[in-house]
């Protein structure tokens, strides 16, 4: 067992249980901290990926932009307890069995594929790092329209939400 | 011991982070010292007096105090986040520092560079990605007490880091670009030598950057939450702030978390900005070996006057030790073998503690800012500022390359 693979699993297995309590957990805080802790692991996975631009911008981004702005609006509404209901009978018979076959069938064909036997023969991670210079150079150079398209994307969200959030005068 | 051979990195990893914990808390212990006295100075007090000569164990009596009292936890605060809070704050700032180059990476032990726990080739954005992560500590303290008062205050700090994370973040991307690298000891390996037109300036980036420079040093006095930005503990309005309910050794993680965060932040503007452990003189004054040793010698021959002239009983016991221990250290950094070691350490300390004694004097110069006035301050004159600086900067490099097409 070498060293990569003992915190692939570790990391990996942090990131389901977040996953799980994200669903579980009845306090909305709970919930937005289990996703942080999802949020952690997955880029604790992109490091062993070699990734490391990747897993920085990940957690400055996720877990340290967004989710913080989930923890401040869930503050700052107070918001209480979640209330449950039981089960409905279709989400009981047939939607949690098919979320079953969803799982199985998505671990079969990863699995089979070739991405899968390199992972679970223990070379998942990658010998050579991605560079932040590399990374850059190919959103700069390859994929630019792409990139300015998505930002300028995110900038009109950014206005429209402002021109909601407006008051009128 | 097979898997230690296998594994020098872990090992050396491990000896590092150990020692320098060590000095890091003793740093934090005697930072409050320094503070006090400082602020007593500048409001005509004595500061810290009677616990040990110059009130030299303060530190150590505040700390005993801490750990004994009794630790209260509030019947309706959320039991485990409340506990959480101040290990996150504490934890949070303390691995930040394992990323601050102390001194050249070519002065190695097993292969190792000994004044770095953890060079990393994305070191800035790590740290930053750390310090983004530093808000929840505030904000869950203030949440999870489940009391007023430190709810308004983990609300107004977690807005407050928020918005000054932006300035701060951007207000560093000119020195990026100058450096064209993330990795810190690269970083100031770029600031060797001096400028060409004028040989007696450092190539140091605070020069080019000054107005990266004012931003950084604006944004991160706010991002940790000090005077005159500390809003989450406007003792006058809102009790304690975030740290309203804790008590004994939980509160004191978030003191220490406090302080560790202005010691990265001083580390980080000294690497960024002033050359890290470089030093202003050229390398040719080889006099300068002798500096550290010689300062402390004159800091040792001061305090034995000072010891033999103004201590009594057993003060004058507690400042000969240090007149000892200052005289033992400097005449230790007068050893050949010893003086180039100590040339990078001794630079990197000298400049943070410039910036240390420059946030205790804000804290006794300025008063508060009003709430609002933050914020406008923040998103108003900070964000545009660095956003014109970043902007002015990419294009100056880029007008070589443009006469050139």
């Amino acid at each position: 067992m070498s060293l990569p693979f003992i915190v692939f699993f570790v990391c990996a297995l942090l990131a389901v249980l977040g996953a799980v309590l994200l669903i579980v957990a009845r306090e909305p805080i709970h919930s937005a901290l289990a996703l942080v802790l999802v949020m952690m692991s997955l880029a604790v996975l992109y490091l062993l990926l070699g990734a490391e631009f990747i897993a920085a911008v990940q957690i400055i981004v996720y877990a340290g932009a967004i989710m913080v702005l989930f923890v401040f609006v869930i503050m700052l509404l107070n918001a209480g307890v979640e209330e449950r209901t039981d089960w409905s009978k279709i989400a009981k018979f047939v939607g949690a069995p098919l979320g079953l076959v969803l799982l199985v069938e998505i671990a079969n064909r990863f699995g089979s594929s070739e991405i899968g036997r390199t992972v679970a023969n223990g070379n998942g991670a990658a010998n050579q790092a991605v560079s932040t210079r590399d990374l850059s150079a190919a959103l700069f150079h390859q994929y630019l329209f792409p990139f300015e398209a998505t930002s300028i994307l995110i900038l009109i969200a950014i206005l429209g939400a402002v021109i909601l959030a407006r008051k009128d005068e | 011991m097979e898997f230690i051979a296998q594994h020098p990195v872990l090992v050396v990893s491990l000896v590092k982070i150990a020692v320098l914990l060590f000095i890091v808390m003793t740093a934090l212990a005697y930072l409050t010292w320094f503070e006090r006295k400082v602020v007593a100075r500048i409001q005509s007090r004595w500061g810290p007096y009677y616990v040990g000569a110059h009130g030299l164990l303060q530190p150590l009596a505040d700390g005993l105090k801490f750990l004994f009292k009794e630790d209260l936890t509030p019947p309706a605060s959320d039991r485990l986040i409340y506990t959480l809070a101040p290990f996150l704050a504490l934890s949070l700032a303390l691995t930040a520092i394992a990323l601050i180059p102390f001194g050249p990476p070519e002065i190695q032990l097993l292969g190792q560079s000994i004044f770095i726990v953890s060079n990393l080739d994305i070191g800035l954005l790590f740290l930053f990605a750390i310090t983004s992560i530093g808000v929840y500590g505030v904000a869950l303290a203030g949440w999870s007490s489940n009391s007023k008062y430190p709810l308004l205050g983990g609300l107004r700090s977690s807005a407050q880091m928020i918005s000054y994370e932006v300035s701060l973040t951007l207000s560093v991307v000119g020195v990026l670009l100058l450096a064209g690298t993330l990795n810190f000891n690269e970083i100031i390996a770029g600031q060797h030598g001096y400028f060409r037109y004028v040989p007696f300036i450092p190539r140091w980036h605070v020069f080019p950057q000054i107005v990266g420079f004012l931003c950084y040093i604006t944004a991160a006095i706010a991002e940790t939450n000090r005077i005159p930005f500390d809003l989450p503990e406007a003792e006058t309005e809102l009790v304690a702030g975030f740290h309203t309910e804790y008590s004994s050794f939980k509160f004191a993680m978030f003191f220490m978390a406090e302080y560790a965060n202005m010691i990265t932040v001083s580390c980080l503007a000294t690497i960024l900005f002033f050359g890290g452990w470089l030093s202003p003189f050229p390398d040719s004054w080889t006099w300068q070996l002798y500096l550290p040793g010689a300062l402390l010698l004159l800091v040792g021959a001061y305090t034995a006057y000072d010891t033999a002239l103004n201590m009594h009983g057993i003060a004058r016991i507690q400042m000969a030790v240090v007149t000892l221990l200052a005289l033992g250290i400097g005449a230790m950094c007068l050893i050949p073998a010893v003086r180039p070691l100590i040339q990078g350490p001794f630079w990197f300390t000298t400049k943070v503690l410039v910036f240390l004694f420059f946030y205790v004097w804000t804290r006794g110069t300025l008063p508060r800012f009003r709430y609002d006035q933050l914020m406008s301050f923040g998103w108003k004159l900070l964000l545009p500022v660095s956003l014109a600086n970043l902007l002015i900067t990419s294009f100056l490099m880029i007008l070589p390359l443009l006469s050139h097409a």
